[in-house]
């Protein structure tokens, strides 16, 4: 059964514009994974080099930070909804 | 929270309590909470799109002293959202601008207005005068100062931030409760924060988020309802949801955990890999400089417009989203935005020598970059971009 993610408007450019991935995963690691192969670009906003979660993207699993659940481990069950909560600045003003 | 301890209780003229009536007569903010806001002090750190909200309500409301803190002017460009400013403002500081919109709702509140841009140097006095901290500027830089200065004093911070129609706001670093830094630790670097290409914003989108930032001040100042502490909430404007996540105190977060290592104030352009933000700072400052090319990679507006002049056949490539087209263009360009210039590069073979332009060159700068990985090494990138072709060669054409 597939699980719903929430993509953020920011990183909708990489996700063919949906605002919403299905993925198989029984974890959000694999969740994850599976998102980020079939959206490659997405994964360099999603993980560092080390391949490690980035610490200005959150990942939460219906209203709780995976942080202080089992981090990418946490198991995700029918009907979750995992959310990818970037840190974002509306207003740096430096626009090209 | 508590509020500082005034010598003298203040009173209310038979005025203010036409004036602020409607507080009055409830319960949860009455005489007792009215007082408590008339000896209160917030700082609004910017005076634009939700400082605007923020400042105009909490004056409004009766906060008895409102700092605000810019160094900026008002443009044209501020009006679809800072409406604290008019177009009668436009060229004013914020400061003047904002000073008289506040005297004008309400001029019982004393304004305090501060030229200056908030750095490491002057933020823990800044904002050690004051009860409770709005940040409305919307910059990481800023953002993790006020974070970490208000951590620092012990200060809650009101925090707010928005992105075209989203919006995100909580309470921070009030006692036990959460800070930014335990949702996010460290910001993103430069290259990976969303460029204008995915920028702007909904005009109204920052009087949402504003007015939550000024509804969790006077809740915190009046100690009413439930503050948005430990919870984040995010605004959906274009589907008119709300979410609210939970967010708890990270015991290993830099700043606020049970053994910080931020202990003082940092480099905060350096933590957030920008160049230091100057009162007069142009557009792209800091990712121009990072992005910067040879050169050699570089064509003048001047070269370009000679070129257009002798109808050389050089071929323009403009690499800015469709809705930037149709607000202004150089003639005879093509566009391809740049998210799309990977899978379009067969529609450039056989051009020889481009010229490559974006709004201001940072985009195009990138275009160039991987437009010569591909093989197209007569790219070259227009210096200052449209903006500047503006400027200097056809000052008809409406600059956004």
């Amino acid at each position: 059964m597939p699980t719903r993610i929430l993509i953020p408007t920011p990183l909708r450019g990489y996700a063919d514009q949906q605002e919403v991935v299905e993925a198989e995963g029984a974890t959000v690691g694999e969740l994850l994974a599976n998102m980020t192969a079939r959206y490659g670009s997405l994964r360099k906003h999603l993980y560092n080099e080390e391949g490690k979660l980035r610490s200005f993207v959150a990942i939460y699993v219906n209203d709780d930070d995976i942080r202080f659940l089992d981090k990418e481990a946490t198991p995700v069950k029918d009907g979750d909804t995992v959310s990818i909560i970037p840190s974002v600045a509306g207003g740096l003003g430096r626009c090209a | 929270m508590t509020v500082a301890a005034f010598p003298q209780r203040p009173t209310l003229s038979n005025q203010e309590v036409a004036r602020y009536s409607r507080h009055l007569i409830m319960p949860e903010v009455g005489m007792d909470g009215q007082l408590k806001l008339k000896a209160a002090s917030v700082l609004c750190i910017g005076a634009g799109g939700l400082g605007s909200p923020v400042a105009m309500y909490l004056a409004a409301a009766g906060v008895g002293r409102i700092g605000l803190v810019d160094f900026d002017v008002v443009d044209y460009s501020n009006l679809q959202r800072q409406i604290i400013h008019g177009t009668p403002d436009v060229g004013r500081r914020k400061l003047d601008s904002a000073r008289d919109s506040l005297t004008a709702i309400n001029p019982e509140v004393e304004i305090e207005t501060h030229e200056v841009a908030l750095s490491s140097g002057n933020a823990l006095d800044l904002l050690r005068g004051y009860d409770v901290i709005v940040d409305g500027t919307d910059n990481f830089p800023t953002r993790y100062l006020v974070n970490d200065a208000c951590v620092l004093l012990g200060k809650p911070n009101a925090y707010g931030s928005i992105f075209r129609f989203e919006g995100q706001a909580s309470v921070f670093a009030t006692r036990g409760g959460p800070c930014y830094r335990c949702l996010y630790p460290e910001p993103p670097p430069p290259g990976l924060v969303p460029s204008c290409a995915e920028g702007g914003v909904l005009g109204i989108l920052p009087g949402v988020i504003g007015t939550i930032q000024a509804t969790e001040a006077v809740k915190l100042l009046i100690g009413a309802g439930e503050p948005l502490i430990g919870r984040f909430m995010i605004y959906d404007a274009l589907r008119m949801r709300f979410r609210e996540l939970k967010l708890r105190r990270d015991p290993d977060c830099p700043v606020c955990g049970d053994h910080p290592t931020v202990t003082e104030l940092i480099d905060y352009e350096q933590f957030c890999g920008v160049a230091p933000a100057a009162p007069d700072a142009g557009p792209a400052s800091a990712e121009a400089a990072q992005d910067a090319v040879d050169e050699d990679d570089e064509a003048t507006v001047e070269e370009l417009k000679s070129r257009l002049d002798r109808a050389d056949g050089v071929f323009i490539l403009d690499v800015r989203e469709p809705q930037e087209f149709q607000i202004c263009r150089i003639p005879g360009s093509t566009l391809i935005p740049l998210g799309d210039l990977p899978k379009r590069l067969g529609e450039l073979e056989g051009r020889g020598e481009m010229i490559v332009h974006c709004k201001s060159g940072v985009r195009s700068g990138k275009a160039v970059k991987l437009l010569r990985e591909a093989g197209f090494t007569q790219a070259k990138n227009l210096r200052g971009g449209i903006l500047r072709w503006i400027d200097a060669v056809d000052p008809s054409l409406p600059k956004y």
